[in-house]
């Protein structure tokens, strides 16, 4: 951007920019903030802003209720261990798609994306059923089994699009000094495509971290993840907001802050590499 | 140029991931189709054990004759089309905000980022209470201060509050493709328009939009994808009443509210049937476009 | 079956390693579905004591009502066995009963006194005579209203006032300037939230559901009435945004000072006169409202009770856990901690009998509640089911759930009165239909 800016112009841009962007953000902050009122001030009239004493009791009623680290550690597992598997099975099969191209290639990977449009809800009950005959219900087995297959797509898209970044000169050189093909994917290939990988992982966590379907349906106490911690709290008898805030809370700040900490890598990820 | 070696090997590389995602579609999908041609209410005392009753089409023509099928399917697509709208039309106009120098970018793209984090279903549950309580709400605050009558959000305008509370959370999606995009677009390009004195709206027009193409491509098909199984945001905010039940919805009634998993079955096959019009629709589109 | 039995194997194998790892050498752990209410969530705190006493530790699942139900009906039609109890109404119990999927309650100990639980319950949660959940806690309900406001007005409430006067009432305390609406009912879809209520105000005013035959009344004029009534009430008087409110939004409505009046559950009343209410010390009851000249009152029945699924392993555990719940010496525990307002109530005869309980000021009207009750004449002319506020088929909670979503339309001004009739008698009739009944 070599363009010239006015003063002015930058100044008008800044306050256009940041008032979008705190509009935007606004339900979850106001979330954080009632997460520290009293039941009672979080239905003030008129809502209370930064003038109210903060309490942590939210936290712990909700902790003193649910074992929140149980529900986190189940979410880490499941989402991180979908995730991992995912990435497993999708890098050979995006490899040879990306370097061996054939003329089914691209309808195969977008036959794989049409298997994510088939509606969740049309086959709970099969899919419930296969989970009681093969005892993965409440499992996190389960589930990381599921969650993969339900990624599995994106991430073969993904890292599909970024391993057609990678000139496949460097390739054919290694091929020439005589690198088979394992060697070839472990030490000229992967080292390349770290980036690309790292933002699949991100991205496929995050989106495994939300899915709130199946972790609800197919789990009951052992491998109940935080989108089955949250559902206790929807809608309680008598007042709730501060509640509900204090676990939503609870329940989307590790993502948050995960996200956050990984902004470069994820808004690669989010543009799915297919955008430059 | 790849040889025939390496042809077998990528057959087998991908093999696991075919196979699997195969394994994915097929299995429920014939399960759901048998169902589909069953008498099967578990409530009755149907079980697989005890063998179901073959009824034909029985089911099929009781879900598309349900006085409910045609509004649902209507749902849908205005439920998909108004968040595509909405989050590609407000994604180009942020993602050209966000592209001009301002201070604070840095903390300014955290911010609008942030909703894609947040799980749907407290998503749905802070809009629900937090933001649209008719009383207690921000936005019925909000109304108040400036003297107007509070709007009962989820009765008033039930699939509107959907969509925004799904724009809400897929815009941070749409903004950051669109802006990645911009950012790629030759600067020089667009100087020299303006030099040749192009009004600003044919300068979008004729540069900005057709180099925003491919982008907006993505946007589309994988929004869609997701959008098509929305189901917490429902469930959590209207529990489909006031005509927000879509497809996915009239389903998960058939199946879980009215335990009829053939008829659930037969919905499922529509859902499928719709979905593939939908993939197809789009795969052209978007075959193309990314072939660029 | 190869591929089932290496899948099997698979699984088998990977079960084993995880759960190697995750054991935790309890002797027994028994799994519990619960729903995310008061009472519920109060006994959670409790057990503690029944792992102390019984060397049986427990995991608790808590769900929001819709998504408790959706889960556990899941479990039990696919066989999941993923708990050993689950908490259900007096909807699911005989149904579940009727297909032998819940373990019969017939063999519990003598201390438990089995008689001592409330007849209209205990005979809702059986079939054929054979228990097959146990009630944690039971309700009817009532009129709550508050009774500054009701002096305010110059009026008083009858013990057993009718629509006609608690239309009269809300139009006396309805004073928006100070943001209080006359009256707050349930409008909110799904068969046991506003499907529940106005399925209860139809009987009051002679309306039913189905004729002896299973055809559809909602083409009647007592159901026109009823409808009519109810959304000019709620129009008239109401909160904005009724067609929203359920249970709960009500409750909230309420403790805040914002209703005059609020017709529904009497487990209400120990929140309405709580900690958590603005209004503690000024709220009277009555029971439920009737037409004029109409025999039957808006009262309705139901009993959240504790069952043990078929499939569990641990069956004789998830029984001395029930037998724990549900006992005379949990209401004394809660009574001597939170005293005696915020025991479960309406499970039990002898809590009734308790003069502690007796000088709780709404024990007598719930009780008097409950007795009006009758699931097995609920409506003015006869109907071929029982339940008052639901009819015990498995088609029900579909149907209901349907017809309420159409009511609520009606309430949110999306159709009118008539619209929404003739598509719940389209619904009605369709579902009645598919299921074989007509």
């Amino acid at each position: 951007m070599a363009r010239a800016i006015s003063p002015r112009r930058k100044l008008i841009t800044t306050a256009a920019a940041w008032t979008i962007a705190l509009i935007i953000f606004f339900p979850i902050f106001w979330t954080i903030l009632t997460s520290f009122k009293t039941e009672a001030q979080a239905i003030n009239d008129p809502p209370l802003f930064f003038n109210f004493d903060w309490t942590l009791e939210n936290y712990s009623v909700v902790q003193e209720r649910s074992d929140y680290m149980r529900f986190l550690w189940n979410s880490v597992i499941i989402a991180g261990g979908s995730t991992l598997l995912g990435i497993l099975i999708a890098v050979p099969a995006a490899w040879s798609m990306a370097f061996v191209p054939s003329r089914r290639t691209k309808d195969i990977l977008l036959w794989m994306l049409s298997t994510k449009m088939l509606p969740a809800v049309g086959v709970l009950y099969p899919i419930s059923l296969l989970f009681v005959e093969f005892n993965l219900l409440d499992t996190r087995i389960g589930l990381v089994v599921v969650l993969m297959l339900i990624n599995l797509p994106i991430i073969v898209w993904m890292l599909y699009t970024y391993f057609r970044e990678i000139p496949g000169e460097i390739l054919e050189a290694a091929r020439m000094d005589g690198a088979t093909l394992k060697e070839e994917i472990l030490y000229v290939l992967t080292p390349m495509a770290i980036p690309g990988i790292a933002s699949t992982v991100l991205l496929n966590f995050i989106l495994a971290w939300n899915e709130a379907f199946w972790t609800l349906n197919l789990t009951a106490a052992n491998a109940a993840p935080l989108t089955a911690f949250i559902a206790s709290y929807s809608s309680p008898e008598g007042l709730f907001f501060a509640k509900l805030s204090a676990a939503s809370t609870m329940a989307i700040a590790p993502i948050l802050i995960l996200g956050w900490f990984s902004q470069k890598q994820l808004v690669r990820g989010l543009t799915f590499g297919a955008v430059k | 140029m790849a040889t025939k070696a390496s042809r077998s090997a990528a057959r087998i590389m991908m093999a696991p991931a075919v196979v699997l995602l195969l394994g994915w579609m097929l299995v429920p999908l014939i399960m759901t189709l048998y169902f589909s041609f069953k008498r099967y209410l578990p409530l009755r005392g149907d079980s697989l054990d005890r063998g179901l009753d073959w009824v034909g089409f029985d089911n099929y023509v009781r879900f598309i004759s349900s006085s409910s099928f045609w509004p649902s399917v209507q749902t849908t697509l205005v439920m998909v089309g108004g968040v595509l709208i909405i989050t590609v039309v407000l994604g180009i106009l942020l993602a050209m905000l966000l592209d001009q120098p301002f201070f604070g970018q840095g903390v300014v793209r955290i911010l609008v980022i942030a909703p894609f984090f947040v799980m749907p279903t407290v998503s749905a549950l802070v809009w629900k209470n937090m933001m649209m309580d008719p009383v207690n709400g921000v936005l019925s605050h909000l109304w108040r201060f400036f003297g107007a009558e509070p709007v009962s959000w989820l009765s008033d305008v039930p699939l509107g509050s959907i969509v925004l509370i799904v724009s809400w959370q897929w815009l941070p999606f749409a903004t950051l493709i669109l802006l990645t995009a911009i950012q790629s677009l030759d600067s020089e390009q667009l100087e020299a328009a303006e030099m040749d004195g192009a009004p600003p709206l044919r300068r979008f027009w004729h540069i900005v939009l057709p180099h925003l193409s491919r982008a907006i491509t993505i946007v589309i098909l994988i929004q869609t994808i997701f959008l098509l199984s929305i189901f917490a945001e429902i469930f959590v905010t209207t529990g489909g009443a006031f005509g927000t039940r879509t497809l996915t919805y009239l389903i998960f009634q058939r199946v879980i509210d009215s335990q009829n998993i053939g008829l659930g079955s037969a919905g499922g096959v529509y859902a499928i049937i719709l979905a593939n019009i939908v993939a197809i629709f789009l795969m052209r589109i978007v075959g193309k476009n990314l072939d660029k | 079956m190869s591929l089932k039995s290496t899948l099997r194997a698979a699984t088998a194998l990977s079960l084993i390693t995880a759960g190697s790892a995750f054991a935790d050498g309890h002797s027994a752990t028994i799994t519990i579905a619960t729903v995310n209410n008061g009472d519920m969530i109060r006994m959670q705190g409790y057990t503690d004591q029944f792992t102390e006493e019984t060397g049986i530790a427990v995991e608790w699942v808590t769900l929001e009502e819709n998504v408790l139900r959706q889960r556990v009906t899941t479990d039990i039609t696919t066989n999941g066995g993923q708990f050993d109890i689950m908490t259900i109404g007096m909807y699911e119990a005989p149904i579940w009963g009727s297909n032998d999927w819940l373990v019969p309650l017939d063999d519990l100990s003598a201390e438990y006194d089995v008689d001592d639980i409330l007849p209209a319950m205990r005979a809702g949660l059986s079939y054929n005579g054979t228990l097959y959940a146990a009630p944690f806690y039971g309700e009817s309900s009532m009129v709550m209203y508050r009774t500054d406001l009701m002096e305010e007005a110059g009026l008083e409430m009858p013990a057993a006032p009718t629509w006609q006067f608690i239309r009269e009432a809300a139009a006396a305390m309805d004073d928006p300037e100070n943001d209080i609406n006359g009256i707050c009912l349930r409008g909110k879809a799904g068969w046991g939230e506003g499907g529940a209520f106005i399925t209860v105000t139809g009987n009051s005013f002679g309306a039913r559901w189905f004729d002896e035959d299973w055809n559809a009344q909602f083409d009647q004029p007592e159901w026109a009435e009823a409808l009519n009534f109810y959304v000019n009430l709620m129009n008239d008087y109401g909160p904005e945004g009724y067609a929203t409110n359920g249970f709960n939004e009500n409750l909230s409505l309420f403790n805040q000072g914002k209703c005059g009046m609020w017709i529904d559950a009497t487990v209400a009343a120990s929140f309405v006169t709580g900690d958590d209410s603005t209004v503690a010390d000024s709220v009277g009851f009555a029971l439920a409202p009737n037409s004029e000249g109409v025999d039957k009152r808006a009262n309705w029945l139901w009993a959240w009770a504790l069952a043990i699924p078929a499939g569990t392993q641990q069956a004789d555990e998830a029984k001395q856990f029930i037998e724990w719940a549900t006992s005379k010496d949990y209401i004394e525990l809660v009574a001597e901690n939170e005293g005696w307002a915020n025991v479960p109530p309406g499970a039990r005869t002898s809590l009734y009998e308790t003069p502690e309980y007796q000088a709780v000021p709404f024990a007598q009207m719930t009780l008097d509640s409950i007795n009006a009750a009758d699931p097995n004449n609920p409506t003015v002319d006869p109907v071929p089911y029982t339940g008052i506020q639901f009819a015990a088929i498995p088609e029900w909670a579909g149907m209901a759930t349907e017809v309420s979503q159409e009511f609520s339309a009606a309430y949110a001004g999306q159709q009118t009165v008539e619209e929404a009739l003739a598509n719940a008698q389209a619904i009605a009739n369709e579902t009645m239909e598919a299921a074989g009944y007509r």
